[in-house]
């Protein structure tokens, strides 16, 4: 009996842990999807999608270990299976939504936040995920390397090219500057 | 001055600050002390406004309240396990998993408020544990649920004042006694609409009302006090969230808000007399306010 308490206890006590260290994660959960998805619904939708996998596979989380990568990677599996789906389109029309409003433009330059959401929006997503994480989430190289179960080079040359394509997109094609092709290795200095 | 190659990538990982910061420094010296690295320096650049335009645009995301059914995935899950863990058969946990719920949209939302929440309510994963009296934790409840639907921009309530009657008839049937929205209008509050609550046994109502200047009051209302005597006029603070609350029978009343004790006061004196049945007892004194 006293065996049975005590595992009790410690389950109870890592249930708690998990659950704070979700919600402790959910802000930027939401930041990624909706920087991901260019839409409010459907990025809350992926974040919700995350959270019940978070919760099937739980037993595969190295419990000690960061959980942010882990649930990072849940939601990189989820929408890369929703991209291979057909989408078929719909509208819902919903009073809520109707009178939702996205996130907040900051007062600066309206029309420049637009650019940038449509430039983001138009990179392959395996750039934007690469660009997303490194900027957004400030993760390091081989971290996102982890997270997407990509090789850390490959993160580099998905890195280099989404932000060439996000500078001619804002600046118009083939703004100056721009340097030579991804991966290329500047010149050596002595 | 000797500096090793620069390769593309290390370019990135300086923009992006990965670097240690020996190498960030021989590189920022290499970039800006030779105008023949102008292109360089001006990607570098380029990148970095990138990063703080990304941020800009998207970091706002991160202060927005919580949608309720994320930080209820979460909780379910978590509940969901707390079952298998237990071997137990699924009871109705409904109104345990709220305020675990609410609780912790507190400890997320509002750090410190609501710490005793969790410890109470979430030790023995049962909310019978908990050990604060009745009334106690109708003004603890009342707080909680003041301040998660009160701060909630999009929806603070489920039935509009537009709709009163048909609020004020759906509220009385699903708590099964007549329930009344007073009318604080006189005092400047006017009705903005209510919904409903899981309580400790039973559905809860709460009212809420709004000034004109965007100050939010709640009313709570529950019909499952089982103590079945009554209590004068008690007040209690929750954080920045000021409390009157009183047992009047099963009912159990609390005002929420965060105004200052004497204008809650003279608001919840109000509510009491509107809501007193008719032989009712003059208002018992508030609390002295001050």
């Amino acid at each position: 009996m006293f065996g049975r308490k005590a595992r009790l206890e410690r389950q109870q006590r890592e249930r708690q842990a998990d659950e704070q260290a979700m919600l402790a994660c959910l802000p930027r959960l939401r930041r990624y999807a909706r920087a991901l998805t260019g839409e409010r619904e459907g990025a809350d939708d992926l974040v919700q999608d995350t959270l019940e996998r978070a919760w099937q596979k739980r037993d595969s989380w190295k419990r000690g270990t960061d959980m942010r990568p882990w649930l990072f990677a849940i939601m990189h599996n989820l929408h890369a299976d929703q991209r291979r789906k057909p989408v078929l389109n719909t509208v819902e029309l919903e009073l809520e939504q109707a009178q939702t409003v996205a996130a907040p433009v900051p007062a600066t330059d309206q029309g420049l936040a637009l650019d940038l959401e449509a430039a983001l929006q138009a990179l392959p997503a395996e750039q934007r995920e690469v660009l997303l994480l490194v900027v957004l989430e400030e993760m390091r190289y081989e971290d996102v390397a982890v997270t997407l179960g990509i090789p850390t080079g490959t993160v580099m040359s998905r890195l280099s090219r989404a932000r060439e394509r996000l500078r001619h997109a804002m600046d118009g094609a083939g703004g100056p500057g721009a340097l030579g092709s991804a991966g290329s290795t500047l010149k050596v200095v002595k | 001055m000797k500096t090793p190659a620069i390769s593309e990538e290390e370019l990135h990982a300086y923009a992006d600050g990965q670097l240690p910061a020996s190498r960030a420094g021989e590189i920022a010296a290499w970039l800006e002390q030779d105008p023949a690295h102008a292109a360089e320096l001006q990607q570098v650049r380029a990148w970095r406004a990138q990063n703080r335009a990304l941020h800009a645009h998207y970091d706002p995301v991160l202060e927005e309240a919580l949608p309720p059914r994320l930080a209820a995935a979460v909780l379910a899950g978590g509940e969901e396990y707390r079952r298998r863990d237990q071997g137990a058969a699924a009871h109705a946990a409904n109104s345990a998993l709220w305020w675990r719920y609410a609780a912790m949209l507190l400890l997320t939302l509002a750090g410190g408020l609501g710490g005793w929440y969790l410890r109470d309510l979430s030790a023995g994963g049962n909310a019978r544990t908990v050990v604060a009296s009745a009334p106690v934790m109708l003004a603890r409840q009342a707080a909680v649920a003041h301040t998660v639907f009160s701060a909630d921009l999009r929806r603070p309530v489920e039935v509009g004042a537009d709709q009163e009657q048909a609020l004020v008839t759906w509220l009385s049937r699903r708590l099964g006694a007549n329930v009344r929205a007073p009318k604080l209008a006189p005092l400047g509050y006017d009705l903005i609409g209510g919904r409903l609550l899981p309580g400790q046994s039973g559905p809860v109502a709460q009212f809420m009302y709004q000034d004109a200047a965007g100050q939010r009051l709640t009313l709570y209302v529950s019909h499952d006090q089982v103590q079945n005597h009554e209590t004068g006029f008690r007040f209690a603070q929750e954080g920045r969230v000021n409390v009157f609350y009183w047992i009047d029978g099963q009912f159990g009343y609390a005002l929420s808000g965060s105004l200052a004790r004497p204008e809650l006061s003279r608001i919840a004196s109000s509510v009491y007399e509107q809501l007193a049945p008719v032989a009712a007892t003059p208002a018992p004194a508030p609390a002295a306010p001050n």
